[in-house]
C-alpha cells in the first residue's frame, strides 16, 4: 500500500490508527531482535500519539483531514532529539539523555500527524561509513539482504528499517559526508540529502556544523519528496537555515525529464566494482530512454582531494563539538572527584568509542597551532574551490551522476580488515557533494548477487525538485 | 607539509583534547594517523593562492530575531538531567 493510500484509509477510518500503531511497534520489536535497527523503540510515546490522533479523527477535527503524514510511522536517527525519548547519537557518553524538547524536524512531522516509532542505530555521532563504529554497548545494524553484511553508514538503522518495514514508513536520517546516500545504496532504498541549510538542524546533535544535513530515506521518490517538503524551511531557532519557503517537492514526481542534461562523472568509475558500474550504466540508459541527455564530464579536484578536505574539516569541527560532553549537565556522569580537567578526561576516555577518539585526535591536530594553516585553513580554501568547480558544471547540467558507493554492501569480516584510511576512502563519491552543501539523491538501480546497487544524482543548491523529478523514473 | 607523527605527538594531542589513552591506544592511533595524515598532506599540492577560506558551503545572511523574551526551560527542568546538582545549580568538579 502506498503512503497516499494509507493516509486516505486512516482519514476515512478504514484503518484504525491505534490498532495500526500497536501492530507497527510489535513488528519493529520483531525486526529489531534479528537486525538491530533501533537503539530505542518508543512504543508508549507512539501509542499516546496514536490515541490523541484517533480522538481528533473521531471528533471530525477540521484540521485532521489536511494532515499530510497522518498515521505514517517515522523512525528517527538517534542524533536527532525527540522529547522524552532517550537520544544518544549512538554514544555511551549520552546514555540516559532524555531531551526536554523536540528538534524542529520532529515538531514539523508531528504537526502533520506522523507517529514517531523510535531512534535508529548509527555510527557513534555519525563517525563511519558502515554503522559498525557504534558506541560502547550498542548493537551493529545488519543489512536487510544479508545479515553478514553492513547496512552502510552512518544512518544504517534508518536504511535498514526503511527496506524491511512491512508498514508505511519514512525515515529521518542525517548526512555529514554521505550518511544518507551510503546506507540508502547498501539497503536498496531512496535517500535524499538536501542542500545545506534547507532543513533546520535545531535539535540535531552536531557532528560538523558546516556539513550536517537532516534528510529523508524512503521506499519511493514520492515518500522522500513528501517528508522533505514537510521538514524544509526557515527556522528562527537555527541561524544557518536558508530563508526560502519550503517547495512542494511532490509536484516534481513524474514530471517529464525530456532534455534534462546529465553530466556523468567519468572519474567516479575508476577502480570500482564492475558489477556496480554495469548497473549504474543501465540506470543512465534508463534516464536516456526517458529523454534525458547524458554526456561525460570531468570532476577532477573533488575526486582527487575531496576525501582529505572533507575529513580535515569534519574532524576539526567534530573535535570542538564533542568538547561539550563532559559528564556534568546531561548524559553519562561519573563520581565527582579530582580537578575539572581530570574529571572531564575520565568521562571522555571511559565513554567515547575508538573512532570518536581517533577523530577527536585528528581534528584537534588539524586545528593546533603550527598545523592549522597547513590543514584546517587549507582545507576550507579547497572546499571553496570544490564549490566553484561544481557551480561551473551546473551552468550546463541539471544534475551530475555517479555510482553512490564503489562497492555493494560489504561483509563485516571484510570491513574488519580495512585500515581507518581505507574506510575513509570508501566515501570518495559522497564526500564532495556534502562538502559543497549540494543536494544529492541515491536511487536503487539494480541488484548484483542479490545485493542492491545505488546510483547518485547531485544537483545545484536548492534544486532538490530536479532530483525528485529524475529519481521518480526509478520508483515513484 | 611534512609532519613526523610520533607517539609523543599523539599523546600530546590527546592531552590537549582531554583524552587519556592507554599504551595500546597510543601505539594503534600513532600507526593509523601516520598513514592518514601522510595521505591528507597531499592537499598542499593544491594551489590555493587568492582563495578565501569557506566557513560554510552556501552563502548565508546573518538572520537575527527580535530581542524579545521567550519561554525557556525552567531551572528545575534544566537540572533534571543530572545527578550532580546542589541548591539549584549544577555541581562540577573543582576548577582550581
Amino acid at each position: 500500500m502506498s503512503i497516499q493510500e494509507f493516509v486516505e484509509k486512516i482519514k476515512n477510518g478504514e484503518i484504525n490508527i491505534v490498532e495500526h500503531a500497536k501492530n507497527v511497534i510489535e513488528e519493529c520489536k520483531k525486526i529489531n531482535k534479528e537486525y538491530s535497527y533501533f537503539n530505542v523503540i518508543s512504543g508508549e510515546a507512539a501509542l499516546e500519539q496514536a490515541k490523541d490522533l484517533h480522538k481528533k479523527i473521531k471528533s471530525d477535527d477540521k484540521d485532521i483531514k489536511n494532515k499530510k503524514l497522518l498515521g505514517i510511522s517515522i523512525s528517527v536517527k538517534d542524533a536527532i532529539c525527540v522529547k522524552g525519548v532517550e537520544s544518544t547519537a549512538g554514544s555511551k557518553i549520552l546514555k540516559g539523555y532524555m531531551p526536554l524538547f523536540d528538534a524542529t524536524v520532529i515538531q514539523k512531522v508531528k504537526e502533520q500527524g506522523a507517529i514517531i516509532i523510535g531512534k535508529t542505530a548509527q555510527d557513534e555521532f555519525g563517525f563511519g561509513s558502515f554503522s559498525v563504529n557504534v558506541g560502547l554497548g550498542f548493537n551493529v545494524p545488519k543489512n536487510p539482504f544479508d545479515k553478514a553484511r553492513a547496512c552502510g553508514g552512518s544512518s544504517g538503522g534508518a536504511g535498514g528499517i526503511t527496506k524491511k518495514a512491512p508498514f508505511p514508513h519514512i525515515a529521518l536520517g542525517e548526512s555529514t559526508g554521505g550518511s544518507i546516500a551510503c546506507p540508502a545504496s547498501f539497503c536498496g532504498v531512496f535517500g535524499l540529502c538536501p542542500t545545506y541549510g534547507r532543513v533546520s538542524r535545531y535539535g540535531l546533535m552536531d557532528y560538523a556544523n558546516s556539513l550536517d544535513k537532516i534528510g529523508p530515506l524512503g521506499k519511493s521518490a514520492y515518500d522522500i519528496a513528501l517528508l522533505l517538503e514537510t521538514i524544509s524551511g526557515f527556522d528562527s531557532n537555527e541561524s544557518t537555515t536558508i530563508n526560502n519557503p519550503a517547495e512542494k517537492y511532490t509536484e516534481s514526481i513524474n514530471k517529464t525529464i525530456k532534455n534534462m542534461r546529465i553530466g556523468i562523472i567519468k572519474e567516479s568509475f575508476n577502480d570500482i566494482d564492475k558489477n556496480v558500474e554495469k548497473n549504474v550504466r543501465n540506470g543512465i540508459k534508463k534516464l536516456e530512454d526517458h529523454g534525458a541527455k547524458a554526456e561525460e564530464i570531468s570532476l577532477k579536484l573533488p575526486i582527487e582531494h575531496g576525501i582529505s578536505t572533507y575529513y580535515i574539516i569534519a574532524t576539526s569541527e567534530a573535535s570542538t563539538n564533542l568538547a561539550k560532553y563532559c559528564g556534568m549537565r546531561y548524559g553519562i556522569s561519573e563520581k565527582l572527584e579530582g580537578s575539572f580537567n581530570e574529571y572531564f578526561t575520565k568521562v571522555r576516555s571511559n565513554n567515547f568509542g575508538a573512532e570518536a577518539k581517533r577523530r577527536i585526535i585528528l581534528g584537534t591536530f588539524a586545528r593546533m597551532s603550527g598545523y592549522r594553516d597547513a590543514y584546517y585553513i587549507k582545507a576550507t580554501k579547497i572546499r571553496a574551490m570544490i564549490v566553484n568547480e561544481y557551480k561551473k558544471l551546473f551552468k550546463k547540467y541539471d544534475a551530475l551522476l555517479s555510482p553512490t558507493m564503489p562497492i555493494t554492501a560489504p561483509r563485516f569480516s571484510e570491513i574488519e580488515k580495512l585500515t581507518p584510511l581505507q574506510n575513509y576512502m570508501m566515501d570518495v563519491m559522497t564526500v564532495s557533494p556534502n562538502l559543497a552543501g549540494l543536494p544529492h539523491l541515491n536511487v536503487p538501480v539494480g541488484f548484483e548477487n542479490n545485493l542492491p546497487v545505488g546510483m547518485m544524482l547531485t544537483a545545484d543548491h536548492l534544486q532538490e525538485g530536479k532530483l525528485i523529478q529524475l529519481g521518480s523514473i526509478f520508483g515513484n | 607539509m611534512k609532519v613526523e607523527i610520533t607517539k609523543e605527538l599523539i599523546e600530546h594531542v590527546a592531552e590537549v583534547a582531554r583524552l587519556k589513552l592507554t599504551d595500546k591506544e597510543i601505539e594503534k592511533f600513532s600507526k593509523e594517523l601516520k598513514e592518514i595524515i601522510g595521505v591528507f598532506s597531499n592537499i598542499d599540492k593544491v594551489d590555493t593562492k587568492n582563495i578565501e577560506a569557506s566557513l560554510q558551503p552556501v552563502e548565508l545572511k546573518n538572520m537575527l530575531r527580535e530581542d524579545i523574551e521567550e519561554k525557556a526551560f525552567s531551572q528545575e527542568d534544566a537540572l533534571s538531567l543530572t545527578e550532580h546538582k546542589k541548591g539549584g545549580y549544577f555541581k562540577g568538579p573543582r576548577a582550581v
